[in-house]
């Protein structure tokens, strides 16, 4: 394995990220506060606990999620994206570097951006409401997945763009809907019977809702049915990008 | 001698663009062998393949059939070896506008799997006259200065095999006598340097041998002198002391034209010929008795060359 190209890719990307690091942390950072000034504090003080849980304090892990899955996507997404676009991917397809090595370069880094704006986010939400973790490992375990399993789909959506429209489209239409429908600020349970059954076809409500198992201890779905769902997500993108490789779709003609 | 870079019958279809649109053969069952240290110049029109056949050697491109071997590696199924020989300074300049000159060479040596070494990144920078712009942005360098990272990233991780797409397109006649003295400098060291060029002046000065390329096919490999002297013409021009209206009768055998307003008669010859026919023809002028103040001769160019194989290739004909 060719470790220094892992090695070089992840650290030009990392690079790439620490020149514009302070836009980077400080949009998400106010992002999320305002979700706590206007969720937690302003409507959320008019809401009763869910599961014995304060409303400020339940959408923690929804809005870490949010962000792990935006930012995630985002990363990924233009680090592939932007080679593409100016023309230096043909040094990476011409280096003795396998498919295997490129996507743990660029995924990699992607991942490993969006975690510690994930860590941000929470010693943010520290300062607005009372938050504890049940389950550390659990909780680290979902947060690698989700960075890593988004990041592959963000790898794959810059593979596919070719057009910066294209980069934006996904997340935007898909990604952020699915969120906000995922539970990310409300109990599934509070629904309809019928939205329920509609909302178990939603991915993020898995991730959500096993993620808040781990700070809580209450979940939407038992949290093995969450962790399964995560793999059989992280396998197709992983599958996907087996065949994108395979057949060089958009990187080789 | 073992060729250093072998291709084997190598063709490349491109799908069609559109629905409804033809395929393109860009290249079409080309062999070709690259001699150890030699500068091999590969010469075509606009679209005759050469970029194809360059990526398809550095893998940028997939092959529709055909092998290529180089130093003895598959670059499909040995790529890791293969590559690791090569280094690419492609036609484009694509850099990485934001990064520092000394990042985006570093990163370069790192994606081959080397270890650093700041002290030959130091020595191509210099070499290359980049040593104060090394903190520079790249965005902030002019294109020449552009052209030398780009060369620069393909140095960083010591290729053996260097190509070289269009190196000097674009740069002033300064920096260009900078690059040919760096290829030669080069290939002194023993890389072997296939370049592709436009400028036929380019290939005439530094070539050891010569590809000619059109429409896909390798039309012609020879060595430079040899192609020189076996398709180049010699021209003896006559200067006439007073102007004729047509080239004489007892001058017929010869095959002269007549050029510059008839002041001037002009024999093409084989210089490599036992007899070149020159003697006979300066007797039989003076027994014509015409009267000539200068004789000049002429060897044709490499683009006269290149440009008559061409034209015979869209033609149909044989060089």
């Amino acid at each position: 394995m060719n470790v220094g190209a892992i090695k070089a890719i992840y650290r030009f990307e990392m690079a790439r990220w620490f020149r514009t690091v302070l836009q980077s942390i400080a949009s998400p950072v106010i992002s999320t506060s305002l979700y706590f000034v206007v969720f937690g504090a302003a409507i959320g003080s008019r809401f009763t606990d869910i599961d014995g849980v304060g409303y400020g304090s339940f959408i923690v892990p929804g809005l870490i999620m949010l962000m792990l899955l935006t930012q995630s996507i985002a990363n990924a997404s233009f680090g592939i994206y932007f080679p593409k676009f100016t023309g230096t991917i043909y040094e990476v397809l011409s280096a003795p570097v396998s498919y295997l090595e490129i996507v743990i370069g660029y995924v990699g880094a992607a991942a490993t951006k969006s975690i510690v704006l994930g860590l941000i986010i929470l010693a943010t939400a520290w300062l607005f409401v009372p938050v504890y973790i049940l389950h550390p490992f659990v909780m680290v375990l979902f947060l690698l997945l989700t960075a890593a399993t988004f990041s592959l789909l963000g790898f794959i959506i810059g593979i596919w763009a070719d057009g910066f429209e294209k980069l934006q489209l996904v997340p935007l239409l898909i990604i952020t809907p699915l969120t906000f429908l995922g539970g990310t600020f409300y109990s599934i349970g509070m629904l309809p019977p019928f939205w329920q059954k509609v909302t178990l076809f939603n991915p993020v409500v898995y991730l959500v809702s096993g993620f808040r198992w781990s700070f809580y201890g209450i979940s939407d779905v038992g949290f093995g049915v969450s962790l399964l769902m995560t793999f059989v997500f992280l396998g197709l993108c992983l599958a996907v990008i087996a065949w994108i490789f395979k057949t060089g779709y958009r990187l080789k003609t | 001698m073992q060729p250093i870079i072998s291709v084997q019958q190598l063709s490349k279809t491109y799908a069609p663009r559109n629905a409804g649109g033809q395929p393109f053969q860009a290249l079409k069952d080309v062999s070709l062998d690259i001699r150890k240290g030699e500068i091999f110049a590969l010469l075509g029109p606009n679209g005759a393949g050469k970029t194809t056949l360059i990526s398809v050697i550095c893998g940028i491109v997939t092959p529709t059939s055909g092998a290529v071997v180089a130093d003895g590696f598959d670059i499909q199924k040995q790529f890791r070896q293969a590559r690791d020989r090569i280094g690419l300074v492609p036609q484009e300049l694509t850099t990485d506008q934001f990064e520092s000159v000394w990042n985006t060479v570093s990163f370069s040596r790192g994606l081959w799997g080397k270890p650093a070494n700041p002290a030959l990144i130091e020595k191509i920078l210099r070499d290359l006259s980049l040593w104060d712009k090394k903190d520079n942005r790249i965005r902030t360098l002019s294109g020449g200065m552009k052209r030398r990272v780009m060369i620069a990233k393909a140095l960083s991780h010591e290729p053996q095999i260097l190509f070289l797409d269009e190196p000097t397109a674009g740069v002033d006649v300064e920096l260009r006598q900078d690059m040919w003295n760096l290829v030669r400098k080069l290939r002194a060291e023993g890389t072997t340097i296939i370049l592709t060029t436009h400028y036929i002046q380019e290939a005439e000065e530094m070539a050891d041998r010569i590809g000619v390329i059109s429409k896909g096919s390798l039309i012609l490999v020879e060595d430079k002198a040899i192609l020189m002297r076996k398709l180049g013409k010699k021209q003896l021009s006559i200067h006439l002391h007073d102007a004729l209206d047509s080239v004489p009768e007892a001058l017929a055998t010869h095959k002269l034209t007549l050029g510059a307003n008839g002041t001037e008669l002009v024999f093409t010859y084989d210089s490599q010929a036992d007899r070149t026919g020159i003697t006979r023809l300066l007797q039989d002028v003076s027994a014509a008795g015409i009267r000539y103040n200068d004789l000049a001769t002429k060897q044709s160019s490499l683009e006269e060359i290149f440009v008559s194989l061409v034209r015979n290739d869209s033609n149909g004909a044989k060089p």
